[in-house]
């Protein structure tokens, strides 16, 4: 439902300046890994006039949302103005982690292509 | 020490050989033989490798160490002493002593008798201290769910607290070529070559921030030079030729990371950032044994072709706890697949997910979780994207359920009711060569903190 409304907006003009809604997998590129149960994406810009739109529109909530019925708890968001990155947890994402998860990706491992699938809004 | 850095700084040249055990074997003997080195530096041990380590021991007191190490180290041991580089590896598992007699025994089958000095470090192992230590109320309760160790305690396999660079410092010190760790954290490794070529003190927090920051970098090896690399990945150069990293230190705590000429892969600040950001958690606080390292003070800078310069890097003063790896029995687990082709291979692939779940009901079989995937149809990514994608036209679609359970006979019963969908269930089935899945025993990790005071380093000379 959700996905289906952005896809609806795609390429409409949004608020009061022009604006596109464009995948992050334009945006940014990334790298997740585990740490027990909780799953982390390093979320990174690929320019760095990117990087204020990703801090702006990525929020944990929207982050939250994205991954909304994949993971079990919370997300928290941390910020790496240095390396152009931000730096996501998923706890509750790995089925309880490492030997314990049945999942295929017990690790997280591509949890950071799963966040790239999100779209956020760029001005023309 | 070699002095080829840009700056007109010494400069200590560290290499990744392994970023896990039974990662690539020929990287480390590309690492000495490629280029000028002053260390080698391997990481073998990921955080159940303990356990498996202290089985292996308990069947033969001999064991319990990554024995391909003694293998790879009689095939690269000439070449370290005619070059004079120098090792660094947590190889010893549970048994570093014994590790570093068989790598003695291998060197002197090479004729290599007088010529090496092989550090041992020890004192990690806790697994024969957990009652001492619960007595004096050391709870050792678990870092992520609060829970006291009790709970678990008579199933514990394996109980290692992390130790950091300063042990394997002073095996340094003392001339040692080889250091041969138990359970030394992976920066550990990079940062004591450091902190013994440029004389850190043990409060230089920003110095051993560096340090960390660039064994992290390097810790998994290719991961940073090109290997797993997301940015521009179609156009990586030659990878299976891929070069792993090596840091290239300087005193001042900035580092170049780079890699020897003529290899493969890439070195860059999109590359390396990809790394740093791995298995994150509070950037701020990275704490390891040795210092807390601010992550959000690194400076990267391109330094030329495959070559990324580090600096910044601020730290603090380490915490006085030390982490501690614990590994115990969990229970059983056991995952089967299946593959349905088109016409329909999703819709078959959940009809056979629908027929399996019965069945295992109407078995009477309790599981603590059944988790059913469909690999080409959102096994990895979930729901996101299975909206725009074409469901009815995949080619094919396999099956993949898995159950874990801590009743054995619950989890053996499952694996016997794969096979028979093959002719009793939706149509258009294979991908069973394999035959029955086996049931797995869970050994899962319980991470803990104790008092550092509690823990002793111990550091050995072994003369070959």
């Amino acid at each position: 439902m959700r996905k289906a409304a952005v896809r609806r907006s795609g390429g409409r003009a949004v608020g009061k300046g022009r604006a596109k809604r464009v995948r992050l997998l334009e945006l940014a590129h990334a790298r997740s890994g585990d740490k027990g149960d909780t799953a982390n994406v390093g979320l990174i810009a690929l320019k760095p006039e990117y990087y204020p739109l990703l801090v702006k529109q990525v929020t944990a909530a929207r982050v939250a949302r994205h991954f909304k019925g994949m993971i079990t708890g919370p997300v928290e968001r941390y910020e790496l103005p240095n390396l152009m990155a931000l730096n996501f947890l998923l706890h509750g994402a790995l089925d309880g982690g490492g030997t314990i998860s049945l999942k295929t990706d017990a690790q997280g491992k591509v949890l950071s292509t799963a966040l790239l699938r999100m779209e956020i809004e760029v001005a023309q | 020490m070699t002095s080829q850095g840009s700056p007109a700084l010494p400069t200590v040249r560290i290499a990744a050989g392994q970023g896990f055990w039974g990662d690539w074997l020929e990287a480390p003997y590309r690492q000495v033989t490629g280029g000028p080195i002053d260390y080698l530096m391997m990481d073998y041990l990921a955080e159940v490798t303990m356990s498996i380590l202290q089985k292996q021991k308990s069947r033969d007191p001999t064991l319990g160490y990554a024995t391909d190490f003694v293998q790879l180290m009689e095939r690269i041991l000439p070449t370290l002493v005619e070059r004079r580089i120098k090792v660094t590896a947590n190889a010893g598992g549970v048994n570093p002593p014994a590790c570093a007699q068989a790598v003695a025994a291998a060197a002197r089958r090479l004729g290599l008798g007088g010529k090496l000095r092989i550090g041992v470090v020890t004192g990690d192992d806790l697994l024969g201290r957990l009652d001492g230590l619960l007595a004096r109320g050391h709870e050792l309760n678990n870092l992520d769910t609060g829970r006291p160790l009790r709970d678990v305690r008579d199933r514990v396999r394996s109980a290692n607290a992390y130790l950091g660079a300063w042990p394997v410092v002073e095996a340094l010190r003392q001339g040692a070529n080889i250091v041969i760790t138990g359970r030394v954290t992976d920066t550990g490794l990079t940062l004591a070559p450091m902190i013994h070529a440029f004389g850190w003190k043990r409060d230089d927090w920003d110095l051993l921030a560096a340090g960390t920051v660039a064994g992290h970098t390097i810790e998994c090896g290719a991961q940073c030079s090109g290997g797993n690399c997301l940015v521009d990945w179609e156009r990586i150069p030659d990878l299976a030729d891929v070069g792993y990293p090596i840091v290239e230190a300087r005193a001042d705590g900035t580092f170049d990371i780079t890699k020897h000429p003529g290899t493969g892969g890439r070195i860059t600040v999109a590359g390396v950032t990809e790394q740093l950001v791995y298995e994150m958690g509070n950037p701020a606080e990275y704490i390891t044994p040795d210092c807390i390292a601010d992550f959000t003070t690194i400076r990267l800078a391109p330094a030329g072709e495959d070559r990324v310069r580090v600096s910044g890097i601020g730290g603090k003063p380490a915490t006085d706890k030390l982490k501690v790896s614990i590994a115990y029995f969990y229970g059983y687990k056991a995952v089967g697949t299946l593959v349905y082709a088109w016409p329909d291979a999703y819709k078959k692939a959940q009809a056979a997910d629908g027929v399996l779940r019965q069945r295992l009901k109407a078995l009477g079989l309790e599981f603590e979780a059944i988790l059913t995937e469909f690999v080409g149809a959102g096994a990895t990514h979930g729901v996101l994207g299975l909206e725009t994608a074409d469901l009815d036209a995949l080619p094919e679609v396999q099956l993949r359920i898995g159950v874990r359970s801590s009743d054995a006979a619950a989890v053996e019963r499952f694996t016997r009711e794969i096979a028979p969908l093959i002719l009793n269930g939706p149509p258009s089935v294979t991908g069973f060569a394999g035959g029955r899945p086996k049931p797995e025993e869970i050994v899962a990790y319980w991470p803990a903190l104790v008092d550092k005071r509690m823990v002793e380093p111990c550091v050995e000379i072994v003369e070959v």
